[in-house]
């Protein structure tokens, strides 16, 4: 009798220990998730915030935005050519990159031989192991003069006279430029791109293929009308995260992008982002103006980050909603 | 036993150091460095300098989260007394104009203020135009467009190149003024010395203000600039030391004083130092740091000139000491 009671008792001390225990695991996972992707977000939005309220009481908002003048010995500030370049260079190079890294998946996963797939994965991850000052450094040394003397002339002989497509490429050709800097920052961030969207196709359930195949559908077709619509939302987060790499990007773009904090009037003008300008000028910021319109430029960053994920991933929702339906 | 031994060493070593923390310019990183270390070897105490650039060593010094900042544009006197700090200079350098115009080679050329102000404004835009050849009437200039070269990133070298403009060319000071990163009419960026030197060795038609030093190790050809009394002068250690010479160092300004456009027949005008900053209401913090100061003025000119900077004349170092005695902080 006793004895039964006493296992009867460690055993609802084994149980409470088993709830205590994932109890315990349930607050601090929870409070870690909520600390890393709560809170730290939002402290740092308020930190940026705070540093940057001198900047903010002295220009406003839509006149920082807008103004394109950036003046340190007269300590006058505005982020437009910044926010320009950024936004113009993430979008040029996602546009060049999207193609290729889609053309990259498709091939690693509907055409290529099977021997042959693991090589041209592995390959393209490791582009992605690259640290992007090589990047920069390749870019700067190797890419840019080859840019200046052969690309860049020929581009203007073939396109300097077409209409409105011609305007983009006026100016003398240097090498460091916004089509230099896109084009090294798509070549970054195609290995992530395809990736991911190489996951998602694989994510297509054989059944669906196969019954296409089954109608009479060539391999053209099954890819086009079966695996990209069935993946279109898995493309969409792949190119969302490749987004949040070319915003960053900071070293590289530094080395090619001419750093001139003026609206490029061509592609073959130099520019600047945001990231840029705080490396380059944030250790040398001598007056507290100065230093709080950096970390105000570094506000916006977070903030320009922040809209342009949300309306990616309000893309991909309404994508999912859509395919469901 | 001889694990004691070493142990009581190691121990003795520990609390006989000094550990003396600076942070500042970039530009005299090198310096530092090789100070920091000669001076570990002699003395066992050690120099810890961050090159963190001169705004953010101003900055650690004005917190006191440093023994010393180092700063290549000087605080003005009223900044110093403000923040109850001291202020002497260290260093010499210069800034260069070097440039790559593959026709003429290793020419030297002559260059005046307005020149380089022009060329910066982008109102001279070609090497053949009429005023660059008048100031080199021997030399063949070639019919190419000018690539002008800045820095992209804040720098002293920046400062002191902008400060001599603003000095020597009105409308320089009007348009545009001086400061470690200024609002540029033309040309394009590069990062740091090495960028800007990279970017005119392989231009062909470029031209861009170095270092000194980088000029040299990269065997650009450098232009001889005309100085306030209508000399050209070439950059080497003798024209920049005639440069601080010349220069009106006042204690009781707290050196403050820019070497740029110094009176002198023979000196380079695009001349600056670097300076250290020092709490003055810790006097304790500021003899440590004074230690090793004193060490390397006495000994350190032979590493300075080894890495080809120019180390201070000795009247001003004697001014230096005289300096330090008078606001209780000589080591």
């Amino acid at each position: 009798m006793e004895n039964v009671a006493e296992a009867q008792k460690s055993l609802r001390e084994i149980k409470t220990r088993g709830e205590f225990l994932e109890r315990f695991l349930k607050i601090s996972l929870g409070f870690w998730a909520l600390f890393a992707g709560l809170l730290f977000p939002i402290l740092a939005g308020l930190i940026l915030l705070y540093e940057a309220r001198l900047a903010i009481e002295e220009f406003g908002f839509i006149h920082f935005l807008t103004y394109t003048n950036w003046d340190p010995v007269r300590e006058d500030f505005g982020a437009a050519t910044m926010i320009f370049g950024t936004v113009v260079s993430t979008i040029l190079s996602m546009l060049i990159a999207a193609p290729v890294a889609i053309g990259i998946a498709i091939f690693i996963t509907e055409l290529a031989p099977n021997w042959f797939k693991p090589i041209v994965s592995t390959a393209v991850e490791l582009l992605a192991a690259i640290p992007s000052i090589i990047y920069g450094l390749w870019g700067f040394f190797i890419l840019a003069p080859i840019m200046a003397t052969k690309v860049e002339p020929w581009l203007q002989d073939k396109l300097g006279d077409v209409p409105l497509i011609g305007k983009l490429f006026q100016g003398a050709p240097t090498g460091v430029d916004v089509l230099t800097t896109s084009l090294v920052l798509s070549i970054m961030i195609i290995p992530f791109m395809a990736a991911v969207v190489r996951d998602a196709f694989n994510m297509v359930p054989p059944i669906m293929k196969e019954s296409a195949y089954g109608l009479g559908a060539t391999k053209w077709e099954v890819i086009r009308k079966v695996v990209i619509p069935y993946t279109a939302s898995g493309i969409a987060g792949g190119l969302i995260l490749s987004a949040g790499r070319a915003l960053g990007e900071t070293m590289a773009v530094t080395f090619l992008a001419g750093n001139r904090p003026e609206i490029p009037k061509s592609l073959l003008a130099p520019f600047t982002t945001i990231t840029v300008a705080l490396a380059n000028q944030f250790t040398e910021a001598d007056t507290d103006v100065y230093l709080s319109a950096l970390y105000y430029v570094g506000l916006l960053l977070y903030l320009v980050s922040f809209t342009m994920l949300g309306i990616a991933k309000f893309m991909v929702l309404r994508l999912e909603k859509r395919w469901k339906t | 036993m001889k694990k004691v031994l070493l142990a009581t060493a190691v121990f003795s070593g520990a609390v006989l150091a000094l550990e003396i923390t600076g942070a500042g310019a970039t530009f005299v990183f090198p310096i530092m460095s090789k100070w920091a270390f000669e001076y570990n070897k002699e003395t066992g105490h050690k120099v810890n300098y961050q090159s963190i650039g001169s705004g953010g060593g101003i900055r650690q010094a004005i917190n006191r989260t440093v023994d010393y900042g180092a700063t290549d544009g000087p605080l003005t006197p009223e900044d110093v007394e403000k923040h109850k700090l001291l202020q002497f200079p260290v260093v010499i350098g210069a800034d260069v104009m070097a440039y790559n115009i593959p026709e003429i080679g290793n020419t030297v050329l002559n260059m005046d203020p307005k020149a380089v102000c022009d060329i910066y404004m982008g109102k001279i835009t070609k090497w053949n135009d009429p005023y660059l050849q008048q100031l080199n009437p021997n030399v063949k200039l070639p019919d190419r467009p000018i690539v002008v070269v800045h820095r992209s990133d804040g720098s002293g070298t920046t400062w002191i190149f902008t400060n001599w403009l603003s000095k020597t060319c009105p409308e320089w000071r009007e348009k545009v003024g001086y400061g470690t990163s200024v609002k540029w009419p033309t040309g394009v960026g590069a990062k740091g010395n090495e960028g800007v030197t990279n970017y005119v060795k392989r231009s062909q038609g470029g031209i861009g203000y170095v270092e000194y030093i980088y000029a040299k190790q990269n065997n650009l050809p450098v232009a001889r600039i005309k100085n306030r009394e209508g000399n050209f002068v070439e950059p080497n250690v003798r024209t920049m030391q005639e440069a601080a010479k010349n220069a009106k160092w006042d204690k009781s300004k707290h050196f403050y004083e820019v070497l740029t456009d110094q009176p002198g027949k023979d000196a380079y005008p695009i001349t600056g130092a670097t300076f250290v900053l020092i709490p003055k209401d810790q006097p304790e913090r500021a003899k440590k740091a004074n230690v090793f100061f004193k060490w390397v003025f006495e000994k350190g000119d032979k590493y300075a000139q080894q890495l080809e900077y120019i180390p201070m004349p000795e009247n001003v170092k004697k001014l230096i000491f005289e300096y330090w005695k008078e606001h209780g902080v000589a080591p």
